[in-house]
């Protein structure tokens, strides 16, 4: 999706380990020691171990892994919520481990919004008040950051709750707060930590809706955690799988789905609907054929294969904006939709 | 064996001595910042009879209507309004206005002070556990002691009269209103937390934004137990001094008017209720007018 456009975030040797003596534990993790060997021979748990990770701007970044995996001390790096053991948290040419206090609350409120799995809102304050927290926290005045927050009430679909207390609302409708919270400070960077775990399956849809929405038109670089893989592909341009706090494969969609780095990855994805997920082109020929349909590249695998049947062909035409670029065969789908084990 | 059927003690010479040394050492502290003590408190002190002077040369009817116009603003519950405007006619009645009044101030005075100390005090404990750890034995120890030995040094110190009165009240009744403000603290959503700083919220910004509010009704509990302990306090603190509702019920005491007792005693259980429909009906009305349970 787009072309190349630079990296955003950069996460370079991170390691994080928790207990009291964390820096001594460094040289285990270093030589190998497993999550559980650490906690018992040395009470210390293994948070994140050697993470390098590229995210580039405006895209959106996924991390999976199940849980216990790391994903949360993860994204709280990058925003520093929670200091490294060891490592580089690189934003925009910035070290953010190198910040002063002050510099890191500037850059907590201008560069990179939180939204969070339980929503985080204040209970005492009114949807408007919420949202316009951020805005609140950097000195703005009242007018200015009710206009503001307005914009972003209306645009995650919240018009006339304004005056609500956020507990008297839906956890859809509490997630568009805080949505729309970390939206109104117009940071460049938006975390979000399982934002939409906490809803029902069809909420949850409808938030990715908004959230694809507004990333069309807005362009943030966005560093989404979940663990549902639907949502990951519906979602993520880059998908960062996570074990026992170590990134164990990084790629598109297609890569991990095409080429699971090893089983645990593979077990994550046995249950994809592979027909709606696999594009033609993580399969396609290199050489072109003569005749058949013409499919696009992007197109998913079910759609090409009601296509060629439906033409009778059982070789089709991949095109690249709109030129020819290669050919796929009935079979070559065939063997793309089967299960591997 | 007489080792085992007899304690070893220290000796009568030796153990007269330490306490000798101990007072000696204390009446020579007292002897040197006494002075200095009082009028650190003086201020406190001109209050305090200011306020009971007010109370008690204000017209009796527009005390009550301010108090009414309290209750309401505390309870928003007609019935409670009623019943304290009632209660302080039948008080009045009974010829107990004055002695109500000057309890009234010193309960009030007492009040504003352990809030004034006590809740920056839970807000230090709540912020560094090293202060919390200092902090609970102290406040245990406040709360367990017998009033009568604490009341020894503060009128060796500052002698009879309203100011020792009312740092034995306060004493007595900081406890709840430190440990409270406290416990509400640590208790806001650490979620909660997390997002003000996500959002860059400096310190000041987390505690006046999110940690207070949202530790409100635990405040006010404690600033309810905090009424209802100096209120226990009233007949202890009469004794060294303090007027109001005690002084007629000590008199009883050593004189056997049971009649005189009981009313006064009743009084201030009456005064007791009051102050806690209102103010527990202060912290439930900032709780529900905000948001529900959480
Ligand atoms: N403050 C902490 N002290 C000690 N251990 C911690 C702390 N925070 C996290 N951990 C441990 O670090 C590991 C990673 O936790 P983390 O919360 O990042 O997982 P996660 O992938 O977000 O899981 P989930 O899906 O449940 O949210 C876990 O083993 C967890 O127990
Ligand atoms: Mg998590």
């Amino acid at each position: 999706m787009g072309t190349n456009p630079g990296v955003k975030v950069q996460i370079r040797s991170l390691y994080k380990i928790f207990g009291p003596d964390a820096a001594a534990m460094t040289e285990h993790v270093e030589a190998g020691i497993s999550k559980e060997d650490l906690l018992d021979k040395h009470a210390h748990v293994l948070g994140l171990r050697n993470i390098n990770l590229d995210v580039a701007a405006h895209q959106v970044q996924v991390i999976m892994g199940l849980s216990g995996s790391g994903k949360s001390t993860l994204i709280r790096h990058i925003n520093r919520l929670i200091e490294p053991t060891a490592g580089e948290v690189i934003v925009d040419g910035e070290d953010i481990l190198a910040m002063t206090p002050l510099e890191l609350r500037q850059f907590r409120r201008s560069k990179a919004s939180m939204v969070f799995q339980g929503f985080a809102l204040l209970p005492h304050r009114t949807v408007a008040d919420n949202v316009a927290y951020g805005l609140s926290v950097q000195g703005i005045d009242k007018a200015e950051r009710e206009e503001r927050g307005k914009r972003w009430i209306d645009r995650v679909g919240l018009t006339g709750y304004e005056g609500y207390y956020t507990t008297h609302l839906s956890g859809g409708m509490r997630q568009r707060v805080g949505l729309a919270r970390a939206l109104a400070t117009d940071a460049e960077i938006l975390l979000m930590d399982e934002p939409f775990s906490a809803l029902d399956p069809l909420i949850r849809t409808d938030m990715q809706d908004i959230l694809l929405g507004l990333q069309t038109e807005l362009h943030k670089t966005i560093i989404f955690i979940t663990h549902d893989l639907d949502e990951a592909l519906r979602i993520g341009n880059s998908i960062a799988i996570l074990r026992d706090g170590e990134a164990v494969q990084v790629g598109t969609p297609q890569d991990i789905i095409m080429r699971p780095a090893d089983g645990y990855v593979a077990e994550f994805i046995k249950d994809i609907n592979r027909g709606r997920v696999i594009q033609v082109a993580s399969i396609m020929d290199a050489e072109k054929a003569d005749g058949g349909p013409k499919v696009d590249a992007e197109t998913v695998l079910d759609d090409a294969l009601q296509l060629m049947i439906g033409s009778g062909s059982d070789i089709a035409t991949v095109t690249r904006n709109g030129e020819p670029a290669g050919s796929v065969r009935l079979e070559s789908i065939a063997t793309a939709l089967a299960k591997p084990d | 064996m007489e080792f085992l059927s007899e304690f070893p003690t220290m000796g009568n010479q030796e153990l007269r001595d330490l306490k000798k040394a101990i007072d000696r050492g204390f009446r020579e502290f007292s002897r040197a910042y006494g002075e200095a003590l009082e009028t650190f408190f003086e201020p406190i002190l001109y209050f305090l009879v200011w306020f009971e002077k007010l109370l008690q040369n204000s017209p009796w009817p527009l005390v009550i209507a301010v108090i009414a116009v309290l209750a309401w603003l505390g309870a928003r519950n007609w019935l409670v309004v009623g019943g304290t405007v009632a209660s302080f006619l039948v008080i009045g009645y009974l010829g107990m206005w004055q002695d109500t009044m000057a309890t009234l101030a010193i309960i009030s005075v007492a009040t504003l002070i352990c809030i004034v100390v006590g809740i920056p005090v839970g807000i230090a404990m709540a912020r560094s556990d090293r202060v919390q750890g200092l902090v609970t034995p102290l406040l245990d120890v406040m709360q367990t002691i017998p009033s009568f030995v604490y009341l020894i040094p503060v009128v060796m110190l500052l002698g009879i009269g309203k100011v020792p009165g009312l740092i034995a009240v306060c004493i007595y009744a900081i406890p709840p209103i430190v440990r409270l403000t406290n416990l509400g603290i640590r208790l806001v959503d650490r979620e909660v937390l997390e997002a003000a700083d996500a959002f860059g919220a400096s310190y000041p910004q987390k505690l006046f934004g999110v940690q207070i509010p949202l530790a409100l009704p635990n405040i006010f509990a404690g600033v309810n137990q905090t009424i209802m302990m100096s209120l226990a306090m009233v007949v202890i603190a009469s004794m060294i001094g303090v007027q109001g509702l005690g002084v007629p019920v000590l008199r009883a005491i050593s004189n056997q008017y049971l009649a005189l007792g009981l009313m006064n005693g009743l009084a201030i259980v009456v005064l007791a209720i009051i102050f806690d429909r209102i103010s527990q009906g202060f912290g439930k009305n900032i709780q529900k007018h905000r948001w529900d349970g959480h």
